[in-house]
């Protein structure tokens, strides 16, 4: 698998997504792609790391959308690679309209960084395969606007398709049904508030996101290599 | 060259968190008649004229300015008057 981390100026968990990868996954390649690249067509999973890309300027995520790499992304999306978005990254592929909603301030008004209770609602995806369904995770979340809205209608139709991977156990931003992360349509894109890729160790306070990274080599192995 | 002056809100129905923390504090304050608060953005754009300004400002907000998705805008243009 080889692996694309993007950094947009202001990204700042592109090291950690970099080292969760190389150092959890069988993955060949891990590059830390600069947002001014043409095309990221050659990786097989693309990966929006957490920070304030761009400021936060205007909304979170609002202008990285447009930054010269998305439209390659985006592309690559449509197409069915797996695509994953932490945090800001999460924000970036709100704003690209890879994943329906948007993200407001926190309904207390508070920037939130620390560990919480992330409930898998959906280990029947690429990226939660190795989890189990309804168990809880102990994952960071680092963010001032992680407060998911979306219409009622989009909600059902997200609940109805098992769309909602993760959810908040308790109501810690005033997200929308507490969720913490969802999938598009065809499921080969996630994005996700809370932070796996610093959930990598016992020894920093948990080792719960390393299915994640995990879950989305294991999906590409299945998927891509032949066994004899 | 014109002032154009967009503003962005929250769309109606969406709960607006900057808007109830302003109002709460207007109350404390004792302005116990302020019924709501909305918190946007305002924006001035310096544009040089042209037929198509109105299309091109919309769209501007569309793509960038406003997130459709929870936000509306409005705009205004303002001329110069001539001398």
């Amino acid at each position: 698998m080889k692996a694309a981390v993007i950094v947009f100026p202001g990204s700042n968990c592109d090291t950690d997504m970099s080292y969760a990868l190389s150092d959890f996954t069988d993955a060949e390649t891990v590059d830390l792609v600069p947002y001014t690249a043409e095309s990221v067509a050659e990786y097989d999973a693309i990966f929006l790391p957490g920070g304030f890309s761009y400021g936060d300027y205007l909304r979170s995520g609002a202008i990285a959308r447009f930054a010269p790499v998305m439209q390659s992304v985006i592309a690559e999306a449509e197409q069915g690679k797996t695509v994953l978005g932490i945090c800001n990254g999460f924000q970036i592929l709100l704003e690209a309209g890879l994943l329906p909603g948007a993200m407001k301030r926190n309904k207390d008004l508070k920037y939130i960084c620390r560990t919480v209770d992330v409930k898998v609602e959906n280990a029947d995806t690429r990226f939660s395969g190795e989890y189990e369904k309804g168990e809880t995770l102990r994952i960071p979340i680092a963010h001032g606007e992680g407060n998911y809205e979306c219409d009622g209608q989009t909600y059902e139709t997200l609940k109805k398709n098992n769309r909602i991977v993760f959810t908040y156990e308790a109501d810690v931003n005033g997200s929308t049904g507490q969720i913490a992360g969802i999938t598009n349509e065809a499921g080969n894109v996630l994005g996700m508030m809370p932070h796996p890729e610093r959930a990598m160790e016992t020894l920093l306070g948990s080792e719960d996101g390393r299915r994640l990274f995990t879950s989305v080599y294991r999906h590409w192995r299945d998927t891509h290599v032949v066994t004899t | 060259m014109v002032n154009v002056h967009v503003y962005i809100t929250l769309k109606e129905g969406v709960l607006d968190p900057q808007g109830h923390a302003v109002q709460n504090s207007l109350t404390a304050l004792g302005y116990e008649e302020v019924e709501k608060v909305n918190v946007g953005k305002w924006l001035r754009l310096e544009v040089a004229d042209g037929n198509n300004l109105d299309s091109r400002v919309e769209n501007m907000c569309e793509q960038l300015l406003a997130n459709p998705v929870i936000e509306n805008y409005t705009y205004h243009v303002e001329r110069e008057a001539k001398v």
